[in-house]
């Protein structure tokens, strides 16, 4: 039988996990840690991040092994295997795409690997030609990115090879200090998840509230999901900032709905949206969902540019539109690869995504969902329900937390490990 | 401040929102219209899980469902003020 754990100077309590009765052994010198009292407003404006060679300031310092293909997952998780301190994204695609999907897997790659979050790159995949494509365009950030081709030398060789570099890599990761940086420098990205009524009465709002307040300072911001926001088409058009870039968005939107959902529905919609979960919770129809979904730009911020999945902004600070899937890994992964370093996921019944290269931080308003999975909470605004706290004061504290999330505190899906990484496929490979 | 049973969007709205755990049929319920926090009861026809949506008056066949002041669909069947309101008897208008 295991004995049980012995625990000093620590409290699991105040983490609102409640050990089992007697069978914790609590050394003599016991004391709770104080939780440091924060001035709320005192730190809103800046953050602690690491500026990169090309300017942008990311949240994490992430050595990252970056599999061109589904071949080459192998030798990059046996380097981070070997080489503590760096991760490994492994995913299912890279072989005989072709067109605009091979276009895609490529900018979703080198997006990733260019992100601010991510000090350094090693890419490796089945031969050399495509893998030189995804190192020649993380390189042009200035970060340092080194490639390796199986083919012609096994696994063996390339994992021996890659380790080296790895290990230098991340000892020199490991000496970069964070700098002040002005809250402006922050991008970040937004998608629901699991979503229900109380979404859209609170976590969703909070957001927007979040937004209405941080993009007049200079933030860089992204919503997407356009399957999800059939049934509020007619409002998201009408926040964008021009009628031009309103038009864009429509056209995006229709040829959304006529290539994809009329092309390849069998019934209806029905069975998939809303999801089982989102019926469980209590969302009857799309256009319900797609209301609440859209309190996520608040009230006051328009949109101001369409972005392709994982392309980066490039007309400034201000919100932008990304075309994405609703499906939370794969928005969450597109909007990372585009340049985002800090996402904001509500939740209703309790989605538990993460992703390995940038903190995503749960906010839920729902009570039952607090109740029974708080670990994968990090902002609980169910006050919002019993009307003892406001959407303005959920926005600050959702600012807060974003703040303390890029100053280093871990999100609870970083604590437990969710490092959800998924490709947008286009189409069938050839 | 009462903590509320049921949440609604704006006063145009036929739907709410339940926000409790456990709501029994027959509970008068304390409704708070979030766009300007004024309030009125409505008693509940059925236990109703949070998270779903009560009737705010009778609506008929065909009707359509408002909900954050927009078209969120219609009701298949009669629906008295009170029931819940869910895929049962509501569907989108667009599939």
């Amino acid at each position: 039988m295991a004995s049980a754990p012995i625990v000093a100077n620590f409290s699991l309590n105040r983490n609102k996990l409640k050990p089992v009765k007697g069978r914790w052994i609590e050394a003599p010198s016991f004391k709770a840690p104080m939780r440091r009292k924060r001035r709320a407003d005192a730190a809103m404006d800046h953050f602690f991040g690491w500026r990169r060679e090309n300017g942008r300031v990311g949240v994490r310092n992430h050595v990252v092994l970056l599999p061109l293909d589904d071949l080459s997952n192998a030798a990059c998780e046996a380097v981070a295997n070997n080489i503590k301190g760096t991760m490994a994204l492994p995913h299912a695609y890279g072989r005989l795409q072709f067109g605009a999907d091979l276009d895609l897997h490529f900018r979703t790659l080198i997006g990733t690997g260019s992100n601010p979050n991510v000090a350094a790159v090693i890419v490796i995949g089945i031969e050399d030609s495509w893998t030189k494509v995804v190192v020649e365009g993380i390189a042009k950030t200035g970060k340092p990115v080194v490639g390796f081709g199986i083919e012609g030398h096994g696994d063996i060789a390339v994992i021996a090879k890659a380790s080296y570099v790895a290990k230098e890599f991340v000892q020199w990761a490991s000496e970069l200090q964070r700098e002040k940086c002005d809250i402006s420098e922050l991008w970040v990205s937004t998608k629901c998840g699991e979503s229900d009524t109380t979404t859209g009465l609170s976590s969703c709002p909070t957001v927007g509230n979040m937004y209405d307040k941080l993009i007049p300072k200079g933030i860089y911001g992204v919503f997407g999901e356009t399957s999800e926001i059939t049934g509020a088409e007619h409002l998201c058009k009408a926040r964008a900032a021009t009628p031009e870039v309103g038009e864009r968005w429509y056209k995006m939107w229709k040829a959304y709905q006529d290539d994809v959902i009329e092309a390849h529905k069998t019934s209806d919609l029905s069975d998939s949206q809303p999801t089982k979960g989102n019926i469980a919770g209590g969302l009857t129809t799309i256009e319900e969902k797609a209301l609440g979904n859209l309190e996520k730009i608040g009230r006051e911020c328009k949109y101001i540019d369409i972005l392709d999945p994982a392309e980066a902004p490039a007309k400034g600070p201000g919100l932008y539109f990304m075309d994405t899937s609703s499906a939370a890994a794969e928005c969450v992964t597109l909007m990372a690869a585009g340049g985002y370093v800090v996402h904001t996921f509500p939740t209703g019944q309790g989605n538990v995504i993460g992703n390995p290269i940038v903190p995503v931080i749960k906010i839920t308003g729902n009570p039952k969902t607090m109740r029974t999975m708080p670990e994968h909470i990090d902002v609980d605004v169910s006050g919002i329900l019993r009307r003892d706290l406001t959407i303005p004061e959920a926005g600050d504290a959702l600012i807060a937390s974003i703040i303390r999330t890029a100053n280093g505190r871990l999100t609870a899906a970083e604590a437990l490990g969710h490092r959800e990484f998924v490709m947008t496929k286009l189409y069938r490979s050839a | 401040m009462t903590i509320p049973h049921l949440l609604v969007h704006e006063h145009k709205d036929t739907v709410g929102v339940v926000v409790v755990e456990n709501l029994k049929a027959g509970t008068e319920m304390l409704a708070v219209v979030t766009a300007d926090n004024s309030s009125f009861s409505v008693a509940s026809r059925a236990d109703i899980p949070i998270g779903h949506k009560v009737a705010l008056k009778d609506i008929r066949k065909g009707d359509t469902i408002w909900k954050y002041g927009q078209d969120i669909g219609k009701a298949v069947a009669d629906i008295a003020k009170g029931e819940h309101v869910h895929v049962h008897n509501v569907k989108t208008k667009r599939w």
